[in-house]
């Protein structure tokens, strides 16, 4: 059975969609995704998206569900690399993923992650 | 008018991917820019879908079309023999699903294309008819 790997990198959790993926292989990869933050304590996960052709509202639901979970379990998602035609339909198409923090580039993705990281450790300061 | 018209198997979740990567080539060599084929692949993935999770499977007619001297476009026709759409404005309306989805599917497709026509009958089955112009 295909899987889409997860790579581990420090504390963050490295996802590269490099396939064109059916419907089971985005779920396969929703619950090894939720799986491997528990276990390997990922504070964030980053998905790059930069090869995919298109996104529909299946992927798009994939996209925000990974959002979702790794909220509750903790950890902060940063989608990467949108192609613009795959944004300008998804708008089109009604879908314009709410809660699902994105960034246009892995570079970019990881800066933005390391903010919102080290704003959320930061001691909370007294009134 | 019309010509070339092609068939294709969507039975399950590899021919939803297979159907997507046809409707690109096609595209392609009717010409259309790059975000085109995207809209387009994009409904003819959500349409194929629907063929495979409401309609247990069909079929995909692809065709190329004239609507005159410089007007060309693809044509897309999705088939089954499912059970049908009891109510076709709800289910075409956003949000509305039977399934697990988002509900976005059918008329995310509509809004995708310049055309839009559906046939179904309870018992009978479902047509989906979409054409995007150049």
């Amino acid at each position: 059975m295909d899987r889409i790997p997860i790579l581990k990198l420090e504390d963050v959790l490295l996802v590269s969609i490099q396939v064109d993926m059916h419907d089971q292989l985005a779920l396969t990869l929703q619950d090894d995704l939720t799986q491997k933050i528990v276990a390997t304590r990922a504070r964030a996960v980053l998905i790059d998206i930069s090869a995919l052709e298109m996104v529909d509202s299946f992927m798009g639901r994939m996209l925000g569900n990974i959002a979702s979970m790794s909220r509750i379990l903790d950890a902060q998602t940063v989608v990467v690399g949108m192609r613009p035609a795959v944004a300008i339909t998804l708008v089109e198409l009604g879908l314009s993923l709410p809660g699902i923090r994105t960034a246009l580039n892995v570079d970019a993705g990881l800066a933005v992650m390391r903010e919102v990281l080290a704003r959320r450790d930061e001691p909370a300061n007294g009134e | 008018m019309a010509s070339d018209l092609e068939t294709f198997p969507v039975r399950n979740g590899e021919d939803v991917v297979r159907a997507r990567q046809i409707v690109r080539s096609r595209a392609m060599d009717v010409g259309f820019t790059l975000v085109e084929q995207t809209k387009i692949v994009t409904a003819a993935s959500e349409l194929a879908r629907n063929t495979v999770i409401y309609g247990g499977g069909g079929e995909m007619h692809v065709e190329r079309v004239y609507g005159g001297p410089k007007r060309n476009g693809l044509r897309l026709i999705f088939e089954d023999k499912g059970p049908g759409i009891a109510d076709i404005d709800l289910a075409l309306r956003d949000g509305f699903t039977t399934g697990n989805g988002l509900g976005l599917g059918l008329n995310g497709a509509r809004k995708l294309s310049h055309e839009f026509d559906i046939w179904s009958k309870p018992g009978e089955g479902t047509r989906v008819t979409i054409t995007r112009w150049k």
